[in-house]
């Protein structure tokens, strides 16, 4: 009896260590992190760091705007490209796919989920930039936002695709029966009740690709061409800012760290500590939109 | 399977025998100093440039001292300085030379140059342009003349390609093209991370220019003449071409034992010689 209890004893303790595990890996990540962070925080000052528009480690101008709006433009882009195709693959997995189509063609979105990120860089390489390089605007090298974006698209349509999917299949089948008695088509059904219903989880599905889109770093090295500009358009249009070279937080970090010390390694820890926050936040909102879901 | 096996067969034979060659000390009679039985651990790190050469130059002196063990890591030239200046590996590397503040930091490190190594301008094979003076150079990668009709090629926008900020490389071109307080590399400049990644861009990107070492200068791309002079490892060695750097291996205090005897060995003939085969230049 006694041995029994110590036996279940233990197991709990080890499943309750693992859980821990978990929370004090991200601790001391984000502990460290800041840690390293924290000289560049305290000599470059917040504000310079967060509002600084340049970025130049050898005169000590260390400015992220230019990384930060590189981020948030590439991810705009992604979402843009990826998000109609991702939903639209979900409502067809869902709704429309008869069973064998559909089990050709989940496994292949979930395969697109494992491809590793340099080879969708390699891919974007050889193949996206010289496409985009075609576009005849003057200065436009083939390496920027619009390369960038579209591969970002391709890499974060899974994670969408598929939790999209889950979100419409946990609509209620009364809910499209009800329509589809009301003398609703397939389509006014999915668009009126089905999509709408399963609008917070889809919510939840974009951010979380938001999230990957923000923190993948291999694949954006290799074509965005990692100026350290503020992306700017080409030239009196507006729409070739697609066209512009930017950098992310992310690459900034990865290019630059093998060679950084002192002051620049620490601005490059800061620069994760920006990113960090800026996915804590976009893990949260996700976090609060699945909780209204329920 | 059964086709399979004889070639299994062949494989593990080789292997056999280039495992079996391994302990055999070189029978040709040698240049080394010292032909003392060597054995221990050296552990090399920094310089990414470096560490190809490193590597060989380690393989080498493992051949002829099967009790040494070298192991060579990367990191970066910085980081080549940050670790020997504090003792944390036997060895580090440099593609550059050392900064005044890092030799006030680490006053007892001892800089061994084992090669010299040149820096290319290069650009994409079509451009039809095959030299530049230092100004028109300095001029485009500072984003003054930004377009190839400027300097007598076709009226097409240059592409820029540069080292990321803190390269041993980049320092280099800095310090040589653009001068000590010279202009600042544009900010548009497409940065990759190693010099294989420049020659990637520029190999793919028509109307490009970038710059990087002597030794991964290949046909993919073409190397500028610089103020009338090809870059070429005899030209470096005349003292004609411009822009070269030293390639340093670093010791705390002066070396003894095993990392003396490897320095020894890659500053001697058969050291050198796989320096220049490696597309570098030898210091003798």
């Amino acid at each position: 009896m006694q041995a029994r209890r110590l036996k279940e004893r233990i197991i709990l303790y080890l499943l309750a260590f693992c859980a821990l595990a978990a929370l004090v890996t991200l601790l001391l990540i984000a502990l460290f992190t800041l840690k390293e962070g924290l000289p560049a925080f305290r000599e470059i000052g917040l504000g310079k760091l967060l509002l600084g528009k340049v970025w130049r480690p050898q005169r000590e101008q260390f400015g992220l705007v230019p990384m930060i709006l590189g981020s948030i433009y590439v991810t705009i882009g992604a979402l843009l490209l990826g998000v109609p195709p991702a939903l639209g693959c979900a409502v067809f997995l869902a709704e429309v796919a008869p069973a064998g189509v559909r089990a050709a063609i989940r496994p292949a979105v979930e395969l697109l989920a494992g491809i590793p990120s340099v080879v969708y860089g390699l891919f974007g390489m050889a193949v996206l930039v010289p496409l985009v390089r075609r576009i005849p605007v003057p200065g436009n090298t083939g390496y920027g936002l619009l390369s960038a974006s579209i591969v970002l698209a391709v890499m974060i349509l899974p994670t969408i695709a598929s939790i999209a999917e889950d979100a419409i299949r946990a609509v209620p089948r009364e809910y499209k029966e009800g329509a589809l008695a009301l003398g609703a088509t397939h389509w006014q059904a999915i668009r009126g009740v089905i999509l709408p219903a399963a609008r917070s989880g889809i919510l939840a599905a974009i951010i979380l690709g938001m999230g990957r889109a923000l923190g993948e770093t291999m694949a954006m090295i290799m074509v965005i061409g990692n100026s350290i500009m503020i992306p700017r358009p080409l030239n009196a249009n507006p729409l070739t800012l697609v066209l512009s070279q930017a950098r992310t937080l992310t690459g900034n970090i990865a290019v630059e760290i093998a060679y950084a010390t002192g002051l620049h390694e620490s601005a490059l820890f800061a620069t994760g500590v920006v990113l960090f926050v800026l996915i804590v936040i976009v893990n949260n909102l996700t976090r609060l939109l699945m909780r209204r879901r329920k | 399977m059964i086709r399979k096996t004889p070639m299994l067969t062949i494989l593990l034979a080789l292997a056999l025998a280039a495992s079996g060659c391994r302990p055999t000390p070189a029978p040709a009679p040698s240049p080394m100093p010292a032909e003392a039985e060597f054995s221990g651990k050296i552990i090399e790190a920094g310089s990414t440039t470096v560490q190809p050469l490193a590597e060989k130059l380690a393989e080498a002196f493992m051949a002829r001292h099967p009790k040494v063990e070298i192991i060579v890591q990367g990191g970066g030239s910085s980081v080549g300085v940050k670790s020997a200046g504090e003792g944390t590996v036997d060895v580090g590397a440099a593609s550059r030379e050392v900064k005044d503040s890092e030799k006030e930091k680490y006053p007892d490190l001892v800089v061994h140059t084992i090669a010299y190594d040149g820096v290319a301008i290069v650009v994409h094979p079509e451009v039809p342009i095959d030299g530049l003076t230092m100004e028109q150079v300095r001029d485009i990668f500072a984003g003054k003349i930004a377009n190839w009709k400027e300097v007598g090629g076709p009226d097409k926008p240059i592409v820029v390609v540069s080292r990321e900020e803190g390269s041993g490389t980049r320092a280099c071109f800095e310090e040589l093209v653009m001068g000590k307080d010279g202009p600042l590399i544009t900010e548009k400049a497409i940065l990759q991370p190693s010099n294989g990644a420049v020659r990637t861009t520029v190999a793919t990107t028509p109307y490009s220019i970038g710059y990087l070492s002597f030794g991964f200068l290949d046909p993919s791309i073409k190397g500028l003449v610089l103020d009338g002079v090809k870059p070429t490892v005899e030209n470096v060695v005349a003292g004609k071409y411009p822009v070269v750097r030293p390639l340093n291996l670093l010791t705390k205090g002066k070396p003894t034992g095993v990392v003396k005897a490897w320095l020894d060995f890659i500053l001697c003939e058969e050291g050198q010689k796989i320096v220049v085969e490696e597309g570098y230049i030898a210091v003798r």
